[in-house]
């Protein structure tokens, strides 16, 4: 046992030097015999290094007016913000190297705050490093624990006060107030649970394409419905869709009037978000599944818009590759192949919709989406 | 020297030799790095077949065919040019006048650039190529006036027909396998219009069947209009939106936090 095992707290500060109270870095290096010492004593706090504003004068002055020309920058970066609140116009621009053409207001505003925060706070802390005391010393923690007549004072105020309530003597008044805080939980827990809006029922499973609006409760019957333009709301004729084209399509009677702005289905985004339909044109002979050249007419195909991932609208249609590529994590779909998934984390293709002709020409549904679109939902079992 | 050679340990010294290391590369390389062949063909002002099919001959036969017909590379079913009876005079406008074309070499896709060929010889080669198939010809200067749009229809057409490859700013964005759409700020009316008439390389056709002359017109108006319009903010970080944004917070903003600190925990002298 050596001396350093019963220290207590506080006492760890190495002792001072016989340099005074600066102590130079390279002194006190101990030439060691190789040898591992059985214990490693505890080497406590390092001693203070003083610093220039502390043994010398000058340096302290010096300290001092840094500090005051930092506040010093901080009030005039504030008076300059309140003079070019009021002095830039809104709509002056300038140019700023790195930057580019911006609102001068903004600039100028930002800057002088800036200047006005940073002036405080670079001050102070210049203050606190160079001049406040730096020495480390160690606090002994006192106990936390009461004296055992005040703890005793509180169990006794406390059960005076519950007596002299008569809540323990009048038990109707005890009831009711359990009953008033124990239901008072339930207006919290039910305007959440009912602003959550009525149970999805089958609506993830139906488009507005299985004959109308596919809300939660609603059950449309099908029938054919028009291909029409987004956003401009116009039937599409077979002979309009050349080779190389790409059409987004929503089901007739969903958008309202491009022009009047009346109209369409009520829940629109719902029904959008749903619905959307790309449709594109290929040479029949590169298309390489059966079923897609049946569910097509002469080479045009539709297809749901919505990733099967997670939802993003698959948009970017690659017309020499044939490609599909959602923009959000790079699933790739090769409309080819029945938009089979070639690249990326969607696990299923994207659902054709079956489309003929009608009697004008043009492009109607032939039946709804034969699976639920977009990504997968806990009913829909994969 | 010596002075120099004493600074060698100074926390700055790594920071600045690597910048020097930086710029010295970057120097030599813009020195050293192979420039475009130049060949342009000094050619007569006169605008005929004849003269377009002497360009065509000399600048785009070697991939596209003698006759226009188009020619396989032997390598499966790659080609070296496809056949261009039939894309018409816009399609050659708009290659041509955008630099794509000639190609300098086999690429995933071909890059926009300064243009090798005068107007009138590209009017020649385009009336060339007109007169094999009829095809798109070159708008008027009305079908592409931005000032006869409605640029509020133009942006709702441009999101939901362009926005997903070129971004709703017109800032362009990645397609598969080192394919791109290319952005498409500062670009003339004409081209614009010719590119979505005519579909070039990655990008579908919309033609007048599915975008109507007036909507073209319409998205062309809102292009110039975004291309015009002040940016309060200044920096607008290629308008690529919360990729850039983030990543210009993550390294200043987290930067001047992490250079604050290191101050506030260093012993002052």
């Amino acid at each position: 046992m050596n001396e350093q095992d019963t220290t207590h707290p506080g006492s760890e500060v190495a002792p001072p030097s016989e340099h005074g109270t600066a102590v130079r870095l390279d002194q006190g290096h101990v030439v060691g015999d190789g040898g591992l010492p059985e214990r490693f004593t505890n080497p406590g706090l390092p001693a203070h290094v003083a610093r220039m504003a502390d043994l010398d004068e000058s340096a302290a002055r010096r300290a001092e007016k840094q500090v005051a020309t930092l506040f010093g920058i901080s009030i005039l970066g504030t008076l300059a913000f309140i003079v070019c609140y009021f002095a830039i116009s809104l709509e002056t621009t300038i140019f700023v190297p790195g930057i580019g053409e911006t609102s001068a207001s903004n600039f100028a505003l930002g800057v002088t705050m800036a200047l006005g925060l940073l002036g405080i706070g670079f001050g102070a802390v210049h203050w606190a490093k160079t001049l406040m005391p730096d020495e480390e010393v160690v606090e002994e923690r006192h106990p936390m624990r009461a004296s055992d007549e005040s703890r005793q004072q509180v169990v006794e105020t406390l059960k005076e006060g519950g007596a002299s309530s008569q809540i323990t003597r009048r038990p109707m008044i005890k009831y009711t107030l359990g009953g008033a805080l124990g239901l008072f939980a339930l207006p919290l827990v039910l305007q959440v649970a009912g602003s959550l809006g009525p149970m999805p029922q089958k609506s993830n499973s139906k488009t507005f394409w299985n004959g109308g609006p596919s809300g939660p409760g609603q059950d449309p019957t099908f029938k054919p419905l028009r291909l029409m333009r987004d956003p401009e709301n116009t039937p599409i004729k077979a002979e309009d869709v050349t080779i190389g084209s790409v059409f987004h399509v929503m089901p007739e009677g969903l958008l309202p009037d491009p022009v009047t702005g009346t109209g369409g289905t009520p829940n629109l985004l719902e029904e959008k978000a749903k619905a959307a339909v790309l449709l594109m044109r290929l040479d029949e002979n590169i298309i390489k599944s059966q079923k897609q050249r049946d569910w097509g007419y002469d080479g045009i195909v539709a297809y749901s818009k919505i990733c099967t991932h997670v939802g993003c609208p698959v948009g970017l249609y690659e017309q020499q590759t044939h490609h599909l590529l959602c923009p959000c994590h790079q699933s790739t779909f090769d409309v080819t192949q029945d938009a089979k998934v070639i690249f990326g984390p969607a696990k299923r293709a994207l659902p054709q919709l079956q489309i003929t002709v009608d009697g004008e020409g043009y492009l109607v549904s032939a039946a709804p989406f034969h699976e639920a679109v977009g990504p997968s939902f806990w009913e829909r079992g994969r | 020297m010596n002075s120099l050679a004493a600074r060698r340990r100074h926390p700055a010294a790594i920071a600045i030799l690597l910048m020097l290391g930086l710029f010295l590369t970057g120097a030599v390389y813009a020195v050293v790095a192979p420039k475009d062949a130049d060949a342009t063909t000094q050619a007569l002002p006169a605008q005929s077949i004849e003269e377009g099919r002497q360009l065509f001959l000399a600048n785009c036969a070697s991939c596209h065919g003698q006759n226009a017909e188009g020619r396989a590379t032997g390598h499966g079913d790659r080609i070296a040019g496809p056949a261009l009876a039939g894309v018409g005079a816009a399609a050659v406008d708009f290659q041509v006048g955008t630099g794509r074309m000639p190609l300098s070499g086999p690429m995933v896709q071909a890059p926009g650039g300064q243009p090798k060929f005068s107007q009138p010889q590209i009017d020649s080669m385009a009336a060339y190529i007109a007169s094999l198939a009829p095809g798109p010809a070159v708008p008027s200067e009305e079908a592409v006036d931005p000032a006869l749009g409605n640029a509020a229809k133009g942006g709702e057409l441009f999101r939901v027909n362009c926005a997903m490859c070129h971004n709703a700013a017109g800032a362009g964005g990645a397609l598969t396998r080192g394919k791109y759409a290319p952005a498409i700020r500062d670009i003339s009316g004409r081209h614009i219009y010719q590119a979505m008439v005519t579909g070039p390389q990655s990008m579908p056709v919309f033609s007048d069947a599915n975008l109507s002359p007036e909507s073209k017109r319409d998205i062309i108006s809102y292009l110039t209009t975004i291309d015009q319009q002040e940016k309060p903010g200044g920096m607008a970080l290629g308008s690529l939106g919360p990729v850039t944004e983030g990543l210009f917070a993550w390294v200043f903003g987290l930067g001047i936090l992490v250079a604050c600190a290191v101050w506030l925990g260093s012993k002052s002298a």
